[in-house]
């Protein structure tokens, strides 16, 4: 056993242990709850720097178990994959100091935290799949340890929040499946290749891949929350905040997306997906979602609500990005995986603070908010200057680069409108907010106050993190050129799709 | 070294009657019966991986007139299927019953039944295998009507009538064949069959008998009121062991005896009302109010899978692809076993501590119960077909063969039915998470609450990462 | 004219029948018992009848062994089914 073939499941396993003796932690034992959760996280983020550098410098990590005759379960790092392992690693640490201030008193602490190591193990299991059995195995996996997340709260909101959850993403996970066990029926067990394999197939066999790739499609769009299967998304937000953010950021929705661009770029290959005709009907939903998720995030006064509805929004910028053939909108579409990770979780961080601190849940009732809750507030800002693509936060460079992208592919005509479009209306929802946020006086009481007004805004748990991450999505746009930064790394996977 | 073969047998028959002979030392007896038995079966592993399939005549009498037992890759997993799941079901069930009477009628029938079980994976000619059919139903109906109430009793009076249907039904074929080739031991006759019109009456008559006592839709009707109304033990068995018994033999009848017989309508009939199983035995668990009824109603559904997926096997061509499909429906009929035994086991749980089994009212003792509810959990996830568990592999390859023989239909059905089994799955999860600030505590009580547990984690991690083997390990077949 | 082995099958197939047809047909448990018996015989006679090869030799042992062996375990069910109806009739009863 050597470093290169039991790293990635390693990483895979520094979640999911902890989580698994989670479970069986009883109710009290906070500390060591606490300890298993940081150390979990903290291993996981040295494990997966090790990678990172390792797959900077070419080299070679595999992980093969077989689980049946021509069903390998295959964890494979590339340079794509480990963007994804690193944000969600990344995101998770800081998620899971928030989530440990956030449920400070609340019951299920051990349940709760052993299913969200579970989701986390699940979700990195799912970056490093290198086949598409594997794939499918973690996207079921995903959404089994999520389900509890969502209902955690238990009351009947909850409850029917996760039902819908799950009849989305099982129904979802269904066709996927599908569409893996028809395309290996074809081809084989097919492992996931930089450039893709199929286009060497025959003619005769391309209606049947435009059905398959359909399929893998609708599969991953409904966590991906293509219109019209996003329907879960605007519901699951019953669930407490450290959950809203998981979904939204590091795991769920970010499952759909990276999956759309496996199938895209390491399954069909670009080109051969563009010869097919395939990235067009593609950038098409994409661009409908982007545009439906903007105008529906208009009228929600419900703050949680109007973040989903972005989400559904801008989570297709990934889709779009892998719709326009070439370099560029390849680099603007996978950093905005990152990008978007970022800026939504600082969102949903905020939104929890506000929640949880002054009982605030409707934007109506934001008035004056900026200046009671000054650093949560703050980075709100910047997550949401992000969003709309005001420079220098990390959201400007994915716009700047699908742009370009666009221009480069010779789709400008349609793809820029739809970017200038949802800029405008990104504004619309998100420019009111900042201003009742920072510029109207506040109401002379807030629904719910839990914290007395002489302590200091809330718990550092849970205003550090969404500090943390704001600091993350200014960075990534200040220092977009630094060999450190998604764009960067983003290049490094562009060049080797395009130059397999 | 052929022993173990006859003392797979023996040994849970020995115990039988000294349970019957000493009742007091019931759970005592039983438990060293079904471990001894399991050693057995162990050892018999150890001659199949050394020498390959083998036989033993009994008493030395010549194939054809005395009793031959023989072994093989299928046989043997169907036996350690049967050990591990007695053995978990055997521990729960020794603290189960609370009138004396009923545990102490329920050891010899129970051990009967395991005797009755080995028997039957083991028989190599035609007529035992009728001989130890009758001891599984004889023993499974009493299991049945334990309980005592009238509900069981009815159940279990159908039930008999039903199963010695089903078993005239197959002697019936037994005569016919004998009639025609002069021979019963299978080997033998399946040299001769034919499509000639004795053989295809007697596969047509064995089949329905059997396919009457594996209750495959539409004639399941007899089996939800049976597994539901016997005390969960039993259901346990009932539901994981006796139905994979006409099962079992289906598939070796149709594989081994009659492969020149069937006709391709025959399978498609077959294809077709498994389907209808998967469809509505799925719905019908969809609608059930109580846990156990749930329960039994999934399990027609499951047997359905199991019958398309042979029906599949049968119409596949040679070749690779086929031997996959058959480890897969293999594998999915041992996940079936202990996924079905540990949610009976659990329900048991459930009924002792809240006193019903309705699902509308599970709130809070789902969430008192966490060792349970993911016992549960798992065995749902199973049956599902979901990863991790050993169902997920199977249905993998299952649908891959039907789209490769493009079986469109049948994979739309597999897919609605999978839909359906996580509705029915998550409707009682549902109840798990509700507002109660209870401290919980994991396990409350060990042997009431582990087996389920361990049943279900087979059925999971054990059958879903750990089973890549059987594959390999089938190609010892007679 | 078949001989009379021939003769002996048919009937049992004839029996056989019968018994399956009114197992299925009738309602009443005890009814549905002797149906199946009756089944039971036709089977049983069918494989008595292989069992004769002529006027001047021995019969085939083996199906006697077989329907001795199959009339035990059809009386041991027919005893358990009328155990079950008692039972079923005393709790009514209650």
């Amino acid at each position: 056993m050597t470093l290169s073939n039991s790293l990635p499941a390693l990483i895979v396993a520094s979640s999911l242990l902890p989580g698994l003796i989670i479970f069986f932690l009883r109710e009290g034992s906070h500390r060591l709850r606490s300890v298993l959760n940081m150390f979990g996280a903290i291993l996981k983020l040295v494990l997966v720097a090790a990678l990172t550098w390792g797959v900077f410098q070419d080299d070679f990590f595999e992980t093969r178990w077989q689980l049946a005759p021509g069903l390998e379960l295959v964890l494979h790092a590339d340079a794509l994959s480990v963007l994804f392992v690193n944000l969600s690693t990344l995101l998770w640490l800081v998620t899971t100091v928030y989530a440990i201030g956030y449920l400070e008193h609340s019951p299920h602490r051990s349940r709760f935290f052993g299913f969200f190591s579970l989701c986390v193990s699940a979700t990195v299991g799912l970056a490093l799949a290198g086949n598409m059995f594997t794939f499918v195995l973690f996207y079921e996996l995903l959404t089994l340890s999520t389900y509890p997340l969502v209902a955690h709260k238990g009351t009947p909101e909850a409850v029917r929040g996760a039902r819908i959850y799950l009849a989305y993403t099982l129904s979802g996970g269904l066709v996927l499946m599908l569409g893996a066990i028809w395309l290996q029926a074809l081809v084989g067990p097919l492992e996931f290749v930089e450039g893709g394999l199929l286009s060497q197939l025959p003619d005769e066999l391309h209606g049947q891949l435009t059905w398959i790739f359909l399929l893998l499609i609708i599969g991953l769009g409904v966590k991906a929350a293509l219109v019209p299967l996003h329907g879960w998304l605007p519901q699951a937000m019953v669930a407490p905040a450290p959950v809203s953010a998981l979904l939204h950021a590091v795991a769920v929705v970010k499952a759909g997306a990276f999956g759309i661009v496996r199938v895209v770029y390491d399954v069909y290959g670009i080109e051969f997906a563009s010869d097919l005709g395939l990235l067009m009907p593609l950038g098409i939903a994409a661009a409908v979602t982007i545009v439906y998720g903007s105008i529906r995030a208009l009228s929600q006064d419900n703050l949680k609500k109007r973040l989903a509805y972005s989400t559904v929004s801008q989570v297709s910028y990934i889709a779009l990005g892998t719709a326009i053939f070439g370099p560029l909108g390849t680099i603007g579409g996978v950093a905005h995986l990152v990008h978007q990770g970022v800026m939504k979780i600082t969102l949903f961080f905020a939104a929890g603070n506000y929640a949880e601190t002054l009982g605030v849940h409707q934007v109506s009732e934001m008035n004056g908010i900026g200046r009671r809750m000054p650093l949560t507030t703050l980075a709100f800002t910047v997550g949401a200057l992000g969003m709309i693509g005001i420079p220098p936060v990390a959201g400007f460079v994915s716009k700047w680069y699908l742009g370009s992208g666009a221009l480069e592919a010779g789709v400008a005509h349609w793809v820029l409108p739809v970017l200038i479009a949802s800029s405008a209306l990104n504004a619309a929802y998100f420019l009111p907010i900042l201003q009742r946020a920072w510029f109207r006086p506040a109401a002379s009481s807030w629904p719910q106050e839990n914290i007395p007004a002489r302590r200091f805004e809330t718990h550092a748990s849970l205003f550090l993190p969404p500090l943390v991450t704001a600091a993350l999505a200014l960075l990534f746009g200040l220092f977009a050129g630094a060999y450190w930064s998604p764009v960067e790394w983003a290049g490094l996977i562009a060049e080797r799709e395009y130059l397999r | 070294m052929n022993e173990s073969m006859s003392l797979t047998i023996i040994l849970p028959l020995l115990g039988a009657l000294l349970a019957a002979a000493w009742p007091r030392r019931g759970v005592f007896i039983g438990i060293t019966a079904v471990l001894l038995s399991g050693l057995a079966v162990g050892w018999l592993w150890f001659s199949l991986l050394a020498d390959g399939p083998s036989h033993q005549a009994l008493g030395g009498w010549d194939p054809g007139l005395g009793i031959r037992l023989q072994v093989d890759a299928l046989s043997i997993l169907m036996l350690s299927m049967t050990a591990l799941v007695a053995l978990a079901v055997s521990v729960y069930a020794s603290h189960y019953f609370t009138r004396r009477s009923q545990a102490e009628r329920f050891w010899p029938l129970w051990l009967l039944m395991i005797a009755a079980l080995n028997g039957l994976f083991l028989a190599g000619d035609l007529f035992n295998l009728y001989v130890t059919l009758e001891l599984l139903s004889l023993s499974a109906v009493a299991l049945t009507a334990l309980g005592g109430k009238r509900a069981g009793i009815a159940a279990a009076l159908r039930y008999l009538m039903i199963g010695l249907l089903g078993s005239m039904g197959y002697l019936a074929g037994v005569a016919l064949l004998y009639s025609a080739f002069g021979t019963l031991d299978m080997q033998q006759v399946a040299a001769q069959t034919g499509d000639d019109p004795v053989s295809q009456a007697a596969l047509i008559v064995m089949t329905a008998g059997l396919l009457l006592k594996s209750a495959l839709f539409p004639l399941h009707f007899w089996l939800p009121p049976a597994h539901s109304n016997a005390p969960a033990p039993v259901s346990a068995g009932l539901s994981a062991l006796v139905v994979k018994a006409g099962f079992y033999l289906v598939l070796r009848l149709w594989t081994e005896v009659f492969p020149d017989t069937l006709s391709t309508q025959g399978v498609t009939l077959v294809a077709v009302l498994g389907g209808g199983a998967i469809l509505w035995g799925s719905w019908q668990a969809l609608q059930a109010e109580r846990l156990k009824l749930l329960a039994a109603y999934s399990t027609v559904a499951q047997l359905g899978y199991l019958f398309v997926a042979l029906a599949l096997f049968m119409s596949a061509p040679p070749g690779v692809a086929r031997e996959l499909l058959f480890g897969a429906l293999v594998l999915m009929a041992l996940t079936h076993a202990f996924a079905k035994s540990s949610l009976f086991l659990a329900i048991g749980v459930i009924q002792h501590r809240a006193g019903h089994d309705r699902i509308a009212e599970l709130d809070g003792t789902a969430q008192r119960l966490p060792a349970t509810t993911f016992a549960i959990a798992l065995a749902g996830v199973a049956l599902i077909g979901l990863p991790p568990s050993g169902a997920f592999l199977g249905k993998w390859r299952l649908l891959y063969s039907a789209i490769s023989l493009d079986q469109w239909l049948l994979v739309v059905v597999i897919g609605i039915g999978s839909l359906l089994a996580a509705a029915y799955v998550f409707r009682v999860l549902g109840h798990a998470f509700g507002r109660s600030a209870l401290s919980v505590q994991a396990i409350h009580s060990v042997h009431e609450e582990w087996p389920a547990l361990l049943l279900a984690l087979t059925a999971t991690l054990l059958l879903g990462f750990g089973s890549a083997w059987i594959w390999p390990f089938l190609e010892h077949m007679a | 004219m078949p001989d009379a082995a021939t003769l002996y099958g048919l009937l049992g197939i004839v029996l056989a029948g019968l018994g399956a047809h009114a197992a299925i047909v009738q309602r009443d448990s005890i009814r549905r018992l002797l149906a199946i018996n009756v089944m039971g015989v036709g089977v049983f006679l069918v494989l008595i009848a292989t069992a004769y090869f002529g006027p001047n030799q021995d019969p085939d042992p083996i199906p006697h062994a077989l329907v001795l062996t199959g009339i035990v375990v059809a009386v041991a069910a027919t005893a358990l089914a009328l155990a079950l109806l008692r039972a079923f009739e005393r709790s009514d009863d209650e």
